[in-house]
């Protein structure tokens, strides 16, 4: 007979620990299943020494598992030490192989390692790390196989077998291979999943025989051998027959299994295919799947410190209990600005009610939507925010109504009212918000930041889709609504739709039939001609803007190629339906034709230079495309006097967040390593303080409450993000000059490493000196002018002046 | 957009220089001193008041470009200013001394300034001219890059010679040895510590001119001897790994002299200003005594 317990617990991360610790104290019959031989196996990864920080600040914790900001050992030996305290029933070891439903309720959970168990309730906290990926063979536990590598410069003069072919392995082989003989095993013939930069590296080492590699290889078996000067051997079945290799050490990086899968089976459903969904769970933090409750990172709430409350709360609520949630006073915080607060939970109904756009949410979801939004209740006649503002929150009215100014000069608003939402425009673009919004009487808004946004849109079907059409009429209205009536716009925007395409991809070739345009919702294009059998880019088109109209309006074929210089989206307007406007509306083919004759003439202009076209594709090829505002050196002006780097540093705290010297060059043209503040920030994609902003002129910029995760430098495909500790302070000049106090200005600072361990390093990168009048300093400090900053938009005019 | 500090702003600051000049110019010529001009007249004070007043503001570029939090306009724009206000500098104490030169303190003070403003037109000069050619020569490798592939070219190099003999793994390994000694500073030089990187570069530009030399005098006897060698009693195996190695060599020496441009321009670019700058304190405590002993005329 299979034991039964109240409570499983899987995973035993801060959520999985809480829960654990929480039932241990209540004295209920509980059992904690980890996959791996220690606890928090995320945390434990981390590397040795890390300092893990506890936001956020304002949370209380509620968990009989101590924690607060500290290092890495600090955390897990408290952890420890609470689970043998607290008694917890821990299964190490225990990795779940699945979750079935019993009939009569309850469900029945079997281990890889064949044990199986019962259990009435169980709770998932397994986060979205994912189980690592293991060799798959005889012998991958042995001793001397590992799947983790902290620092290559520990192992020396060995035999080692690296086995993977994705960026881990390639950068774990690189860099053994430096003091070691490394043999690197791939399944296929080639590194194509790996980044370029790595597939070049990895490809150099092996011709140059420094790494030996076996394609088209898997491991059959590892050996520990007893005898002899070698630990252990491999063998591995390769395309020409068996090979057998003697060595020291198995270095596997084979990925993880991504979480999703395993919670799948077990009958949670995901609302949308997006990686970033998650499931929806009650307030209660119950699946679909009753009985079956999530915490943590895997419900969408990466924070330990919330994790934990999680795990105390979900144990409560199983055991019929009724707690406050620890968010409790936190939304009532919140919500005391809005006019007839009573409490929490009515402000909370009165928000779904009058929000259609909410309306479809789970209420667990709306009280994380609400933690991180705020409350606004602006005066009539306030500004909300203005056009040309690069801000990207979204509001939803909750009471009274605002105006959105179209059109300034003939002061043309349209007036939302009640339940209606506005803001969407930038959030999706990425760009300037492109109206000024008024308050209008009694108003009251929910202003939600862009992350909580998109986590919303991702998960929630029903709210993609409202907003998604929102957006098309919205896109049309404000494009032709100051030549057109509203109701002749209908036709065109119900044969609208949404199209994606990847960088590189193209919408329409030079002397195609025309059969549609397109408005850039978010990404930008190239426009393109062919000439002298050579693609020379004539334009740069970012989101906001329309192509392929003029080639329906008469001449029937495409002048030229439009391009996705970046993954795009847009809104495809359908050929007929719009032929059949402009021949209703006359003033609209005018206004057309008068910007066609516009963009011609600087279409020719570039025709007339086409190596300013190759400027533009090698900025674009460098990621300008997605570019806000990018840093160009021009070599043949600088100095190399790096007063650039120097002025960052001393207006960053010491730390410089641009290199210089590093970055291709084209025609003198330099791009150097540092931040262009891209329209859809990769390193906002997967930050747990939600830390990383953009202000309103449009920096990209790390916030105090980082956490120092790494996540974003990881994620940033242009290596302008480093984590680094605050240096000493630096005396000032006449303190340095007189008394040689510390190290002067532009200099490093003295000890860099002295204070380094106490604080723990944060992430930093520019900010284009968002503080600072004046603008960003290493412009200001260029003596020769070298160094400027422009956005995409002004690359032609650049590309022109270059000539 | 990108303008160079001569034509920044439309050149605002050479109309400027120019007006203030023209206005000196035009002053001199109107006033009549009633005896020869100098320094002692109405106009030759006020002439030396200016003249005094853009010394000490030239001067304090140095600090503007430490500043680099704020501080007025931009650093180009001051540059500019610095460029062509220094300039007018020779004519308006020219102006101001009516010409009288003689073996004294005054006309030593002018020698320094000279001594300054001509130093920094070699700066201008190499700020136009070198930075094109440095970029010409680096072929978008970055100097970091160059000395890592140098190192790498030498331990294939070995790794070669090693197969085919050991007096070309003696012959080459010398080689290796005398380029590493020739351009010790390398190593200084990935350091990069910032804080008297001008004054490093500057031994790395003499390391690297007697490197190359050396170069002349001992890579090329190794590519003879091996020529030698190839011709002689080499196997075909031999042969095929002896054409590799030269070519490694080759490549090294390509790269090794590219680096060593490299770090010459750098130089360049930098040693006037070694110059430049302990001139213009001279010309400073120069100008104090000039002014104090002026007083004695009284």
């Amino acid at each position: 007979m299979n034991e039964r317990f109240k409570i499983a617990i899987i995973g035993s991360g801060p959520g999985g620990l809480s829960a654990a610790a929480r039932a241990a104290e209540r004295g209920v019959p509980h059992v904690l299943l980890e996959a791996e031989d220690h606890l928090s196996n995320t945390i434990y990864r981390y590397q040795k020494g890390k300092f893990v920080m506890d936001e956020p600040g304002i949370l209380p914790l509620r968990a009989p598992v101590p924690f607060k900001a500290g290092s890495r050992e600090e955390i897990l030996t408290a952890w420890d030490e609470a689970a043998a305290r607290l008694k917890i029933n821990v299964r190490l070891k225990h990795e779940v192989a699945s979750i079935k439903p019993l009939a009569g309720g309850g469900f029945e959970i079997k281990c890889s390692n064949g044990q199986t168990l019962a259990a009435e309730f169980v709770v998932l906290g397994i986060g979205l790390q994912g189980n690592i990926r293991k060799l798959g063979c005889p012998g991958e536990d042995l001793p001397f196989v590992q799947y983790q590598l902290d620092d290559p410069d520990e192992y020396e003069g060995e035999v080692i077998a690296v086995v993977g072919a994705g960026d881990a392995a390639i950068e774990n082989a690189v860099a053994l291979a430096k003091q070691n003989n490394v043999i690197i095993i791939n399944r296929k013939d080639e590194f194509a999943r790996a980044k370029k930069a790595n597939e070049a590296a990895i490809l150099k080492a092996i011709e140059d025989g420094t790494i030996e590699c076996y394609y088209n290889s898997a491991p059959e078996r590892v050996d520990a051998l007893s005898v002899g000067r070698k630990k252990g051997r491999m063998i591995l079945n390769t395309a020409n027959g068996k090979a057998q290799i003697l060595l020291d050490r198995v270095i596997a990086r084979l990925g993880a299994t991504a979480p999703r899968g395993f919670v799948e089976a077990c009958g949670v459903v995901f609302p949308s295919k997006d990686p970033a969904a998650v499931p929806a769970i009650s307030s209660q933090y119950e699946s679909n799947v009753k009985g079956l409750y999530i915490v943590g990172a895997l419900g969408g709430y990466p924070l330990i410190k919330q994790a934990m409350n999680q795990g105390y709360e979900v144990v409560e609520y199983i055991l019929g209990h009724k707690v406050e949630p620890a968010d409790e006073p936190l939304l009532k915080a919140k919500f005391a600005a809005m006019p007839g607060f009573r409490n929490v939970e009515e402000a909370l109904a009165r928000v779904q009610k009058n929000v259609r756009l909410l309306a479809h949410i789970t209420p667990l979801q709306l009280r994380e939507f609400m933690l991180d939004s705020d409350i606004r209740t602006p005066k009539p006649g306030e500004t909300i925010f203005r056009r040309n503002d690069y801000t990207n929150t979204f509001f939803s009215i909750v009471e009274g109504e605002v105006h959105i100014l179209i059109d300034e000069q003939r002061n043309q608003r349209v007036t939302l009212k009640r339940g209606e939402f506005f803001g969407e425009m930038s959030l999706i673009s990425g760009r300037r918000r492109s109206a000024t919004v008024l308050a209008g009487a009694n108003c009251v808004l929910i202003e939600t930041p862009r992350r909580s946004m998109n986590r919303l849109i991702n998960s929630v079907e029903a709210v993609k889709r409202e907003i998604d059409q929102v957006f098309i009429l919205r896109a049309v209205q404000s494009r032709f609504a100051a030549e057109v009536p509203v109701e002749q716009l209908a036709e065109v925007v119900a044969n609208a739709r949404l199209e994606r395409f990847k960088a590189g991809d193209v919408l329409f070739h030079e002397g195609e039939i025309a059969d549609c345009l397109h408005l850039v919702r978010s990404g930008s294009l190239t426009i393109s001609r062919n000439i002298g059998g050579k693609d020379v880019v004539l334009s740069y088109v970012p989101a906001g803007n329309y192509v392929g109209e003029m080639a329906l309006m008469g001449e029937s074929r495409r002048s030229a190629t439009a391009r996705a210089a970046i993954a795009t989206e847009t809104v495809r307007l359908d050929g007929e339906s719009f032929k059949k406007l402009v021949n209703r509306v006359p003033v609209l083919r005018l206004k057309l034709q008068s910007e066609y004759r516009q963009r011609a003439a600087a279409n020719l202009a570039m025709q007339a230079a086409p190596e300013g076209g190759d400027i533009i594709s090698f900025l674009i090829s460098q990621g300008a495309g997605e570019a806000t505002d990018i840093l160009l050196i021009d070599e043949s002006l600088c100095v190399r006097c790096d007063n650039c780097e120097k002025a960052c540093a001393e207006t960053h705290g010491g730390t410089s967040r641009l290199d210089r010297e590093a970055g291709p060059t084209f025609a003198s043209v330099h791009v150097p390593t540092s931040c262009r503040h891209c329209e859809h920030p990769h390193c906002m994609k997967d930050c747990p303080p939600d830390a990383i902003h953009r202000a309103p002129n449009g920096e990209v910029f790390i916030a105090d409450n980082c956490i120092g995760c790494g996540n974003c430098e990881r994620n940033c495909p242009y290596g302008v993000i480093h984590m680094a500790a605050k240096p000493p302070k630096k005396p000032g000049l006449i303190q340095w000059l007189l008394f040689g106090r510390g190290s002067g200005p532009g200099e490093a600072p003295l000890e860099p490493k002295a204070k380094q361990a106490a604080t723990g390093k944060k992430a930093v990168k520019c900010d284009m000196c968002k503080g600072i009048p004046g603008g960003p300093a290493c412009v200001r400090s260029c003596p020769t002018g070298a160094a400027i900053r422009i956005s995409p938009e002004e690359f032609p005019a650049y590309a022109q002046s270059r000539r | 957009m990108h303008d160079s500090i001569l034509t920044y702003a439309k050149s605002r600051y050479l109309w400027v220089a120019l007006a203030l000049g023209a206005g000196a110019l035009a002053a001199y010529l109107w006033h009549d001193p009633g005896g020869p001009p100098n320094g002692g007249t109405w106009l030759g004070y006020t002439l030396g008041t200016i003249g005094a007043a853009l010394i000490v503001w030239l001067m304090w570029f140095g600090v503007r470009k430490r500043s680099y939090a704020g501080g007025i306009g931009t650093l180009r724009g001051w540059l500019s200013a610095h460029v062509y206000l220094g300039t007018t500098l020779i004519l308006i104490v020219l102006l101001h001394a009516g010409f009288q030169l003689h073996w004294n303190l005054h006309t030593f003070t002018f020698v320094l300034m000279l001594g300054v403003i001509f130093s920094g037109f070699f700066g201008v000069y190499a700020y136009l001219r070198y930075p094109t050619l440095m970029t010409r020569n680096r072929e978008s490798a970055t100097r970091d890059a160059m000395l890592e592939e140098i190192a790498e070219i030498d331990q294939n190099a070995l790794a070669l010679a090693d197969g085919i003999d050991p007096k070309i793994h003696a012959l080459v390994l010398r080689s290796i040895q005398n380029t590493r000694l020739g351009g010790g500073a390398w190593t200084q030089l990935r350091a990069r510590d910032g804080s008297d990187l001008a004054l490093a570069s500057l031994h790395e530009a003499m390391a690297a001119r007697e490197q190359r030399k050396e170069m002349a005098t001992s890579e090329m006897p190794t590519m003879f001897a091996m020529v030698d060698f190839l011709a002689g009693r080499a196997t075909d195996k031999q042969g095929e790994a002896m054409r590799k190695l030269i070519d490694l060599i080759s490549r090294k020496k390509a790269l090794a002299t590219r680096v060593a441009r490299d770090i010459q321009f750098q130089a360049l670019m930098e040693v006037w200003l070694y110059l430049h700058v302990p001139l213009s304190f001279a010309l400073l405590a120069a100008l104090i005594g000039h002014i104090v002993s002026s007083f004695f005329y009284w």
